[in-house]
Formats: structure tokens, sequence, C-alpha cells
């Protein structure tokens, strides 16, 4: 079973993506739990949301504590929280940024895989607004291939209809741009 | 002749919910027998307009043939509201008995 | 055909009941139930469900319009959370006395104060002698087939009671996972269209909700017990023709690696799938520990209770509120008095967990169990213990 945490601010879509993520795994036949750290909604305020996957049913209904993957959506949440908390050493750790993995890994002392994409750049290129929870999606799935890109797309059509074509190229873009260090 | 129950002797009796299936079954419980006083009527100073109907709780004031309201006396509580609020003064409560 | 989907499931119990084509939803919104009437008002905007959708101004008004419409013979729904239940709490008991199959939903919450909007089951405790019958959801697929089990339930000319489901607010509420989703047809052959016992109309009189004087009243608290308890046989029946239909097995009393067990945990909701590792945990570590996960609250399965902890040395009861000056927590409370005619029975702990959202994880069940049977037997103070409060 792997377990993801995602690092983001209210409003900013963290639990889109998380939804966006276990709806890819189901679709494949896989089974996946999405969620939010629950409670109410605080816009601006640093927010995490949950993943499980796995090839069998997922038992475990606690919160997570020591993911295998952490993404952080916006890379000035680096300053406020440890986003690299209970991260296994084997795990990974993507990040929206413009710095390289190395700098990356040098800020923040985690020792495992770190992979880096300037997401908030492609989105402001490909979709005209720096949300960057769908591009996010392509840079996991080629950091961990947790679910195949394909599967991702059949969600997004579903959820953004007329505009989902743009959410598509920005994940597209961001699989092929990331970069990653082990 | 068995006197007609009141009310189901056994639980399984009830309809479901308590239900009550028959309408008009208030009808059958005579009021009146709670009154202390009972209203008598001065026709001379009555003026047929039906205040009293129109405040009576119980809704046991109806007109007679000739146009007067009065209650009936299977049903009138005896509370003297109406002849509270009968201001030609032609109602008046009176003892029973 | 059934569908293989992922949804939040809340949204996907929306679903569900859409698929049972209520004629009326009255509900007002309250975390963390308020995804799924908020999506039934989507499906109603949308055109795919023809009920009317009463937005109604407080939960009071919302089970008030339940109770009118179930008694015009309508098939009707609401859900709440909560304040809300408790603010619907005037009109829960004469739903019941009225005998109106309204089916409701609940994100179960605790109840303020301080304010809190997370989950345990305090909510669904207060109103728990208010003689509705009272399911309990493990997980989305559960919390799906329970909204479809419950009209068909409630319905039947043999219970006509109100039902809740019970859902754990966000851990279940809020969760995405995978389900099977019946199709129309599949719920169509499952539950028949609402015909009524009775229907207020003005062509056919009769009166509900009539005075009953202390004549009468015995009898009439005698009859709602009766058909509570009886109602019984009818969700096993009901349940029965679930499985064969849909393939998946309900009962009051689920368990998991019973077989040889000396010592069990029991839950209710939805930590009986995180309690499930915990006991594979145990096992692998030579503890012959089990798990029961209890359904079914309301009609209180004591048969299947007396069966389920035959052998058993101890059991280790999971509560997820506080009755607060009471002899323990409801659930042990109603276990302890179940088993207090019979000449064997376990030695009972009862620990109290996850109020408010407090997050239980897999270890915590597996210091539970140890705990129960360490060799110090150490004893709480009291038949009960608030687990993991600090402090303490």
């Amino acid at each position: 079973m792997i377990e993801i945490r995602w690092h983001g601010r209210g409003g900013q879509g963290a639990v889109t993506s998380v939804e966006t993520l276990a709806l890819a795994a189901i679709g494949e036949g896989q089974y996946a739990q999405g969620f939010p750290s629950f409670g109410p909604e605080r816009r601006g305020a640093p927010v995490a949301a949950f993943n499980r996957i796995d090839d069998k049913k997922i038992r475990v209904r606690s919160g997570i504590y020591n993911p295998d993957v952490v993404i952080v959506l916006d890379s000035s949440l680096m300053a406020l929280v440890n986003v690299a908390e209970g991260l296994k050493p084997e795990g990974v750790l993507i990040v929206n940024t413009a710095k390289s993995p190395e700098e990356v890994k040098k800020e923040t002392g985690f020792k495992g895989t770190v992979a880096t994409v300037d997401a908030s750049k492609i989105a402001r290129e490909e979709m005209g607004v720096p949300i960057t929870n769908t591009t996010m999606i392509g840079a996991v799935v080629k950091a961990t291939g947790l679910v195949k890109i394909e599967s991702v797309k059949e969600p997004l059509k579903k959820r953004f209809g007329r505009i989902a074509q743009k959410n598509i190229n920005a994940m597209e873009r961001a699989y092929r741009e990331l970069k990653i260090a082990k | 002749m068995e006197k007609e129950k009141k009310w189901p002797e056994k639980w399984q009796e009830l309809t479901p919910g308590c239900m009550v299936f028959r309408p008009g079954s208030t009808r059958e419980y005579h009021t009146g027998t709670w009154r202390a006083q009972r209203p008598i009527y001065d026709t001379g100073r009555c003026i047929k307009c039906g205040v009293c109907y129109i405040f009576c709780p119980e809704g046991c004031i109806s007109q007679d043939a000739d146009g007067y309201f009065m209650a009936d006396l299977d049903y009138c509580k005896g509370c003297g509201i109406c002849a509270h609020e009968c201001w030609p003064g032609a109602i008046k409560m009176v003892e029973e008995g | 055909m059934s569908e293989r989907i992922g949804m939040e499931i809340a949204l996907a119990a929306a679903e569900a009941v859409a698929l049972c084509k209520p004629d009326v939803v009255a509900a007002y919104p309250i975390t963390p139930n308020t995804h799924i009437p908020e999506h039934l008002s989507d499906i109603v905007a949308e055109g795919r469900l023809d009920a009317d959708f009463i937005c109604v101004e407080s939960e009071h008004s919302a089970l008030s319009a339940c109770c009118g419409a179930s008694g015009a013979g309508a098939r009707t729904f609401t859900a709440t959370s909560s304040q809300g239940l408790l603010y619907m709490a005037e009109i829960v008991p004469i739903v019941s006395a009225m005998r109106l199959p309204v089916v409701m939903a609940i994100g179960n919450r605790a109840l303020s104060g301080p304010i809190n909007i997370w989950n345990d089951h305090s909510d669904i405790m207060s109103q728990r002698d208010t003689g509705w019958i009272s399911l309990f959801a493990a997980d989305g697929q559960e919390s799906v087939d329970m909204m479809i089990q419950a009209f068909r339930i409630a319905e039947h000319r043999d219970v006509m009671l109100p039902v809740n489901i019970n859902l754990d607010g966000f851990q279940l509420t809020h969760v995405v996972e995978p389900m099977m989703m019946p199709d129309q047809k599949e719920v169509d052959r499952f539950l028949p269209a609402y015909k009524p016992y009775a229907a207020l109309h003005p062509d056919n009189i009769v009166s509900m909700g009539a005075l009953a004087m202390p004549d009468i009243f015995n009898e009439a608290m005698q009859a709602k017990d009766h058909v509570l308890i009886n109602s019984k046989e009818v969700i096993l029946d009901v349940w029965k023709e679930w499985e064969e239909q849909f393939g998946r097995k309900y009962e009051p009393i689920g368990a998991y690696r019973m077989d040889g067990a000396e010592i069990a945990l029991l839950t209710m909701g939805s930590m009986g799938d995180t309690a499930e590792v915990a006991i594979d945990e145990l096992r692998e570590k030579g503890v012959k520990a089990g798990l029961l996960k209890l359904k079914l609250w309301r009609p209180f399965p004591t048969e299947e209770l007396l069966k389920a902890v035959k052998g058993l040395k101890t059991l280790v009861v999971i509560d997820r509120a506080v009755s607060f000056g009471g002899p323990g927590a409801p659930v042990c409370s109603e276990i302890k008095a179940a088993l207090y005619d019979q000449k064997e029975r376990p030695l009972i702990t009862n620990y109290i967990i996850g109020l408010g959202g407090r997050d239980v994880v897999v270890t915590d069940f597996v210091k539970m169990v140890q705990q129960a049977i360490g060799p110090q037997k150490k004893k709480p103070a009291k038949a009960y213990e608030i687990y993991g409060v600090r402090g303490s």
C-alpha cells in the first residue's frame, strides 16, 4: 500500500488532486482512498490531503503519518511546514518549484528521492492561471508510476468538461519536464 | 347490552401507530359533563351577531331555526367565553344543578 | 448491472437514495452530512430524480416536513448531523410512534461543546431510545447498500418504522473510495414502489398522532417496543435477499477471524476496518484475537451477541461516545446488560476512543487488546476509560 500526503493552501485544489488520483487508480481496477485533512475550509491556510493506493481492499481509515510520497503544490509552504515530516527515508518528495531537485534536497535535508517541476509556470502557460493541482498529477505519475497517465484523463474530463484539455496538456507537460534526483 | 369499549383492552388491539380510522369519533366524547356552569340566553337582547359562535373554543355553538345562536349542551364545557364576548349581554352563566 | 465507481461516500450515498426514487427530500445543511442532501438537490435539479426537494429553515422543520409528507404517503428522506439531530429531537420519537417509514442518513459528529465538527457517536446515542431502527455503516459500500436496504426495511408492512443509517462523519462521508453502485433496474427489482398502509387524504380520513391517555399509554409503548424488536426478523430477511441479489452479506454482528478467538474487539462504524488490520497483527504475534462489528444497533441483536461471544475469555468493547456519569459507555452498557443473565460470559473492558475526530491508528487497537490481557492486569479505576487522554 502506498500512502501519499499533498501539501497545499486552502483553495489551491489539493482535494481535487487527491480525488482525481484516487479516481484514476480506481478506474484501473485498483483500490484507493482520497480524503482531505478533515475540517472546515480555510482559504490560504496550509492544508493537507491524502491518498492511499493498493491492489487490495484498503482497510486502514486512520490519518497518514509516514507517507511514501509527499507532494508540495506551493513551495512557499516549505518555509512554514516541515513537508518531509514522517516521509519514509526511501520515499519520494515532489515539489512545484523552479529549483533543481538537488537544491530542494539541501534545503529540506531529505535524503531520499526528490523530484521538481515548475508547475506554476506550466499552469500559467497552458491554462492562464497558476493553479497547479492538476498539473502536479503529471509529476506524481512520472515519479511514482502509481497509475498510467491515460487513466487520469477520464476523471479530468468528467470534472472539468470543456476546459479539461487544458488541464490534460498541463499535466502531460509536467510529466515530461519533471526532474528526478535519487 | 354490552357497554361499548372506550379504548382497546389489550395492546395487540391497537392500530399501527394508534391511527384513528373512524372520522368524527371525537363527537362521541360528550364533554358537556365537564360543565359546572351553563349559558342561558336572553333572546330579547340577542342580535344574532354570532360573536359567541366565533369565540367558542369547543365549536359547539350553532344557529337554531329562528337564527339564534345556542350551545349544544352535550359538548359545552361551560367555560363562559361566549358570555364574556357577548357585548349585547344576551348570555349569562348560571350554576349547574 | 452494478458498476464499480469511485466517488466520495456522501455523494455515493445520495446517488443510492436517488435510485430509491424518494418523493420528498427535506433537509437543512450541517457538517459533515451536508454533501448528501446537497448532491440530492443537484440530482433533482438535473432532472434525474422527480422529487420535491424542500429547502427548510431548520432541522426541526426538516423532520416535520418529512413527518407530514410520509403521513401523506410519500417516500421520504432526510439527513443530518450532531446538533442538527438534536434540533430534530422533538419530532424524532413522533415519527416512529406514528409508524412512518422515513429514512434518515446521519453523518455522525460530536455534540458541542466545546464546538467540534468532527466524528464520534454522541449524536445518535442521544436519540437511542426513540424507537427508530438504527444501522451503522463500516465503509462506503455499506453506506450505499444500507440506504437502499433502509427503505425496504422501513416500508415493510410488519415494520413501518423510520430507519437511520449512521455514517461516521468525515471518516466516511468525505472519503473517495471504490464502491459497487447498483443500477436503476436492480434497485427497482429489490425495492418495489411504496404502498403506504394509510395516508392522509380527504377521501379516506385517518387521524395520526392523536392523544393517548394514561389508560392506553402503556399499551401504546408496548406496541411500539414490540414492533421494533420484531423488525429484526424483517431486517434479516431483507439482508438475506440483498445477499442473494447483490452477493454482499450483511449480519447484525459481523465477525472477523473469530475462529478459536479468546479475546475479541467489538466496534461499531468505520473503526471496524482499521481494527481488522490490528487483529491481523495480533494473530501474527500469536494472540488469539478476533473482531466483532456491530452493524445493527436498534433493535439490539441480543441473540446474535450471545452467540458471538461464546467461548471468549475477554471482550474489549470500543465506544465512540461518553455516557456522562453513567456506569459505562453506551455500547458497553448494553452489552453488559445483555450478558448479565448468562452463566458464562467474558471479562469486559470498555475503551472510549476517537472522540470529536481524535485519530485512532492500528497500534491503538493492538495496545488496547494487549492491555486487556496483559499480565499486569491493569484494571482501569473506572469501568471504562477514555483511551489516550493526556494527563491520566
